[in-house]
């Protein structure tokens, strides 16, 4: 499908605004906050759980339920828009009672604006989050290699599934801290494992478009290749 | 280093005018010749060691010195498989298709650390060497080595080609991994092969 688009030139909107430049001493903590932190603090009194500036950059809290209105109304609305998704990963840290982190990295050329949004999920509770991608189509496979290396459930994904990993892969979320460094099985195993699957196996129809390969295709890919197109497209 | 004077594996005297035009030799001798000097490598290159691979190949180096001009990107006519770079679980499959739709008579070789041993990637996601997935012939060491390691590895194998005798049935006869395991080789020598140290299998990133 194509579509009228109009190439975007990084600061138009900021019209006014000085000339960018390498900032120099910029302080640990503090700082100058990003105006958008103030926007969404007015905006989601709710939502917003505090607002960190590190190395300049501002850091804002959001409740995890509430993730999608937020970068949704970054992204929309003209004083902001948050035109550019650069980033999904997640922080485990080593204390195991600290909450995991999600974060989201948004860039906004018109405004030459970045700010990182941070929903932190606690232990023990399902590690679950909305996904993003109504909003940012490339959030499709961040959010996948995410949930790949951690384990995070994105809610909204349309097509939620490992992507580093192949499908069959059965040890885990390899970047979770209690997952062992060489993996849980032992070296034998892992490569039985391995070279049990057929290769073309490992990728779906849609990535190779290998259809001798469909039988070999997990019971659930299959239902899912075999409803039609997917979902966004 | 041997590179010039390489024991030769067998010799044959020509002298034209007492001969009057025929020759005799040892059919394995003949056969090996052909086969030592146009070995026609696979090329698998996965990381940094393919570019030392091309560099190789390219004019500086030229393997078509040894008769590898012809890069065989296609498994079914090549001789010698390189592998060069790491190999991921993920790849570990492929590999072991592409080598057995080689025909024989075929060799290997495992270029750089990676390849022969996993190298510094003793994680859950790198294959601790090939020689856990396909038969070896030759490894080459180096991180990753230089063309000139290359090409003596090269030449290590055409040694191996060259002393290769007819009647020995073991070399033309396709290994059959094992059914259940779709291993060639047990898989406790498997666990003892990637286990150089034996410190690290239940580490994890936090000492937890």
């Amino acid at each position: 499908m194509s579509r009228a688009f109009t190439i975007a030139h990084a600061g138009a909107a900021a019209a006014g605004a000085p000339a960018p430049a390498t900032p120099r001493a910029v302080p640990h903590r503090g700082g100058p906050v990003s105006p958008s932190a103030d926007a969404l603090r007015a905006r989601f009194p709710d939502a917003v759980r505090r607002v960190d500036v590190v190395w300049g950059e501002t850091s804002v809290y959001v409740e995890p339920a509430r993730v999608l209105d937020v970068v949704r109304w970054l992204h929309d609305d003209p004083e902001q828009r948050y035109d550019y998704l650069a980033d999904v990963t997640a922080v485990e840290f080593r204390d195991l009672e600290q909450p995991i982190e999600v974060v989201w990295h948004l860039r906004s050329l018109p405004f030459r604006r970045f700010l990182r949004l941070k929903a932190q999920l606690p232990k023990g509770a399902p590690l679950a989050v909305p996904s993003v991608w109504p909003v940012y189509k490339s959030a499709d496979w961040l959010e996948r290699e995410c949930y790949d290396m951690f384990g995070l459930r994105f809610e909204g994904h349309p097509d939620l599934r490992r992507i580093l990993m192949w499908e069959q892969y059965r040890e885990g979320y390899p970047l979770r801290k209690d997952f062992p460094l060489r993996g849980r099985f032992s070296r034998s195993e892992q490569l039985r494992q391995a070279l049990a699957a057929n290769p073309e196996a490992r990728y779906s129809m849609e990535e190779l478009s290998i259809a001798d390969a469909f039988e070999d295709l997990p019971q659930e890919m299959r239902q899912r290749l075999a409803a039609g197109p997917r979902p966004g497209e | 280093m041997g590179l010039t004077n390489r024991p030769a594996p067998s010799t044959v005297t020509y002298d034209p005018p007492s001969q009057d035009g025929w020759v005799a030799t040892r059919l394995d001798f003949l056969v090996n010749w052909a086969r030592a000097n146009s070995l026609w490598p696979m090329p698998f290159g996965t990381a940094c060691c393919a570019i030392e691979f091309m560099a190789s190949a390219a004019s500086r180096f030229d393997l078509a010195r040894f008769g590898m001009e012809r890069m065989s990107f296609s498994p079914r006519q090549a001789d010698v498989l390189i592998c060069a770079g790491r190999v991921p679980f993920k790849l570990a499959p492929v590999i072991r298709r592409i080598w057995q739709q080689m025909p024989q008579p075929k060799w290997s070789i495992a270029m750089g650390a990676c390849a022969s041993t996993g190298n510094i990637f003793d994680n859950y996601a790198v294959v601790q060497g090939i020689d856990t997935i396909i038969p070896v012939d030759v490894y080459v060491p180096g991180c990753p080595p230089r063309p000139e390691g290359l090409m003596y590895g090269i030449m290590m194998l055409q040694d191996k080609v060259k002393r290769e005798r007819m009647k020995d049935e073991a070399l033309r006869h396709e290994m059959v991994p094992d059914p259940t395991s779709k291993l060639y080789i047990p898989p406790s020598a498997i666990d003892e092969l990637s286990e150089p140290f034996g410190n690290s299998v239940q580490q994890t990133r936090s000492g937890l």
